[in-house]
């Protein structure tokens, strides 16, 4: 039992930290939201460079051979530096669905591009009415001949704007929420029509139709094992993140409180405010332990077992994530609530991590229908 | 980074699950188990049959009884502990004095003392708090004047947990009135039979009575039972306090009570469903358990810590543990009088729960579920209350 970081695991943790020291200042991320595309492909060819790109791709894909870990060191310094480019919806979920669900050929074709900087993919899963359940899926595949039809609407795909390919699930047979029947699939994204938008936390997302569009289907037709698995491991890389976003909103507030002065003196003088601070630091210890804990279950075979431990994680996290990201504006008065003032971007990160592939309440009842989180 | 424990210390967790179960008699874990009291003589074959096989102090230097164990051992070592419901190794003896005496003591005060702490041959008490000395503790205002080869006490001690089983009573005296607040302590050993100590018990919330006033009224002595130097007692209280840096959140004590209160809520009814089925009662039993992890894999990081630090240093992370750990154990409590619901009311003094013949009213535990919940209150004020602890954490981790 240690939580230390190997020789590997070191470097590759200060020169991620060093690449978004270097690449993103908060002005220069505010730069970035303002562009065009509102992410950076120069920060992109960055990530490749660095080999982050493939952080967790086996080697023969061009990948640097990581794990979990690997990936939460990467996902903590980009909570950090609130990363806007599309690396979660790439490298977690596209990459992810790829390393469980891909054919041999599918990922000899795509991985190395992706790692290489060249192909940006997206999920395109969730459904209006879907909530939180994976397994709600109402868009169809249907067999003609050699290739897939796929006919449906796809919502909130993350960075499914700029998305390159797409990696679809879509029901083969079954009824809507049926675990069962669910396939992956991969489309050119080039053809469909699609709506981008903003998201709250500066990211991008998009609405998606598929009207007869030709696909070619993944490893297995029996999808939702990878779907679950890949959501897991997503979920680490988010806790990982609110983590690193919840830890410098925190030293970001203590700053404030030893230099704002009011009535004289530091408003950090006053232990009712010192002991709010403190209840920060509890929620993001706490937080940051379940993170680690969700990263070292997240490679878990046991579906049942990893699944209490990723819920686990998203409500202890949710609810730190919560409680310090409101005090950190409370504790800093009007100042937060400006657009100028980078707390408040972190703030609202957090808050669209908490609702991402299942919010604290719904992963709390996921561990009630177990009957127990342990 | 790895989760998992080497062969070694899963089998070292295996013999000590082992032992606990078979070696300290079910008769004594199952009063913890089921929220009573244990008696002095509990605690004493407790520890005895503890201290037999080396398990009562093995934090201690190995010259003294000590298991030269790593962080991560002593970890499991608590949890087993906590888990199979042994009554803990008197904290007085085997986790406050005993340490001090090892590091500051003469070798007089070690043969003196150590092996009979270690074997509970004598039960220590702490003469730390006062009326006017609580959170403030260095305010105290107990004194010892020397005359001669003996120290004369005079004061009032309070909270002095199981003070009326005690044989002995380590104490923070003042000695240089002159002196600043911290700067006139000494730490000084009291056999409790001494003329001019009068203990009288306080009666808690609970209906229990386990701390005691002690009054010091020209209590005389030996000069020889000074500890260490005179006025560098606050230095030997602060390695006292800061000692216990990981076993402070208790989670094995907490996985225990979540064990019993899953057992006793299947056997309640709630209209046509059992109350360990009930949504609203998993819910938070549930969160309970989230908490828990989240402080169990934060002990974790902490004992992983251990090796990095210089001993007897406190490391502030340990009133992040304080403070959760307290919190959850209360929470447990709340749960258990969620499960033994109107049954939480009938009051049966102590000694008669003991003893009595006749069968309980209502749920198994119901009598203790509400004096456990009341008495519990203390864990968030013993030690450094949970607002000192913030009070720390605010200092030494957030540079306030």
């Amino acid at each position: 039992m240690d939580f230390d970081l190997t020789d590997d695991q070191r470097l590759l943790k200060d020169s991620v930290d060093r690449l978004v020291a270097d690449t993103y200042g908060f002005d220069h991320r505010r730069a970035i939201l303002a562009s065009a595309e509102g992410w950076s492909r120069d920060n992109w060819a960055r990530l490749a460079d660095l080999g982050l790109l493939g952080v967790n791709f086996a080697e023969e894909h061009a990948g640097f051979g990581g794990g979990p870990v690997e990936t939460m060191l990467v996902a903590e310094a980009f909570g950090r530096a609130l990363v806007v480019e599309p690396y979660f919806a790439t490298v977690v979920l596209a990459g992810g669905l790829l390393r469980h669900a891909g054919n041999a050929a599918q990922q000899a074709a795509y991985l190395p591009r992706i790692a290489g900087g060249e192909l940006l993919m997206a999920f395109a899963h969730h459904e209006r009415h879907a909530r939180y359940d994976l397994s709600s899926v109402t868009t169809s595949a249907v067999q003609a001949g050699d290739e897939w039809e796929i006919n449906g609407e796809k919502s909130l795909v993350l960075h499914g704007d700029c998305a390159d390919k797409l990696i679809v699930s879509a029901r083969i047979s079954g009824g809507n929420r049926d675990a069962g029947g669910i396939g992956l699939f991969v489309v050119d994204a080039g053809c469909l029509q699609r709506r981008g938008y903003s998201t709250q936390d500066g990211l991008r997302a998009a609405e998606i139709s598929f009207s007869g569009v030709k696909a070619e289907a993944m490893l297995s037709l029996d999808g939702f094992p990878a779907i679950a698995r890949t959501i897991d491991e997503a979920t680490a890389f988010l806790c990982a993140e609110a983590v690193g976003a919840m830890a410098e909103m925190h030293a970001i507030t203590v700053d404030y409180m030893k230099t704002r002065k009011q009535f004289g003196r530091a408003i950090g003088e006053f232990q009712v405010l010192q002991h709010r601070a403190v209840d920060m630091l509890v929620q993001v210890e706490l937080a940051r332990s379940m993170a680690l804990y969700a990263t070292m279950m997240a490679s878990d075979d046991d579906s049942a077992e990893r699944g209490r431990a990723i819920s686990a994680a998203k409500v202890q996290v949710g609810r730190s994530g919560k409680m310090v990201g409101e005090e950190a504006i409370q504790l800093h008065g009007g100042m937060a609530m400006t657009m100028e003032y980078k707390v408040g971007h972190y703030f609202k990160r957090v808050t669209m991590i908490e609702k991402l592939f299942g919010d604290t309440e719904a992963h709390l009842q996921r561990l009630v229908a177990a009957g127990t989180a342990f | 980074m790895d989760l998992s424990f080497t062969a070694e210390e899963r089998s070292f967790r295996a013999e000590l699950r082992d032992f606990f179960h078979t070696a300290v008699p079910d008769r004594i874990r199952r009063k913890l188990r089921e929220g009573l009291h244990f008696s002095k003589d509990d605690q004493i074959e407790t520890q005895r049959i503890l201290n037999a096989r080396g398990l009562a102090v093995p934090h201690w230097p190995v010259e003294w009884g000590g298991q030269d164990w790593t962080a991560i051992q002593t970890y499991i070592y608590q949890d087993e502990l906590q888990q199979a419901s042994v009554p803990f190794p008197l904290s007085f003896n085997c986790s406050m004095v005993g340490p001090v005496i090892a590091e500051f003591g003469s070798q007089a005060h070690k043969e003196r003392f150590l092996a009979r702490a270690a074997n509970l041959d004598d039960w220590w008490c702490q003469g730390f708090s006062e009326p006017n000395a609580g959170s403030d503790l260095a305010s105290l205002r107990t004194t010892a004047r020397r005359e001669g080869d003996s120290w004369i006490i005079n004061g009032q001690k309070t909270w002095t947990t199981q003070g009326q089983h005690a044989d002995w009573i380590f104490v923070l005296a003042r000695t240089d009135m002159a002196a600043k607040k911290q700067l006139g302590i000494s730490f000084i050993l009291v056999n409790m039979r001494t003329p001019g100590i009068t203990v009288r018990p306080i009666q808690t919330i609970d209906g229990g009575v386990e701390v005691n006033e002690v009054w010091f009224d020209e209590v005389v002595v030996p000069a020889d039972q000074l500890v260490g130097e005179e006025n560098k007692g606050w230095d030997y209280a602060k390695f006292l306090l800061g000692n216990e840096r990981t076993g402070i959140a208790r989670i094995g004590i907490s996985k225990a009570r979540l064990k019993r209160i899953r057992e006793l809520a299947a056997l309640e009814r709630v209209g046509d469903i059992l109350l360990i089925d009930d949504p609203k009662f998993r819910e938070k039993l549930v969160s309970v358990e989230v908490g828990l992890k989240a402080l169990e894999m934060t002990q974790l990081r902490v004992v992983a810590q251990e090796r990095y630090l210089p001993r007897g240093k406190p490391n502030p992370m340990s009133s992040v543990l304080k403070i959760k750990g307290s919190e959850l154990q209360q929470a447990t409590t709340d749960l258990m009088m969620d499960v033994i619901g109107p049954y939480a009311a009938p009051f049966f003094p102590e000694e008669e729960l003991q003893g009595r013949n006749e069968p309980g009213i209502g749920p198994d535990d119901a009598a203790t579920a509400a004096p456990m919940y009341f008495n519990w209150r203390k864990i968030s004020i013993y030690g450094g209350s949970n607002e000192i602890q913030r009070n720390i954490l605010a200092k030494a981790v957030l540079g306030f």
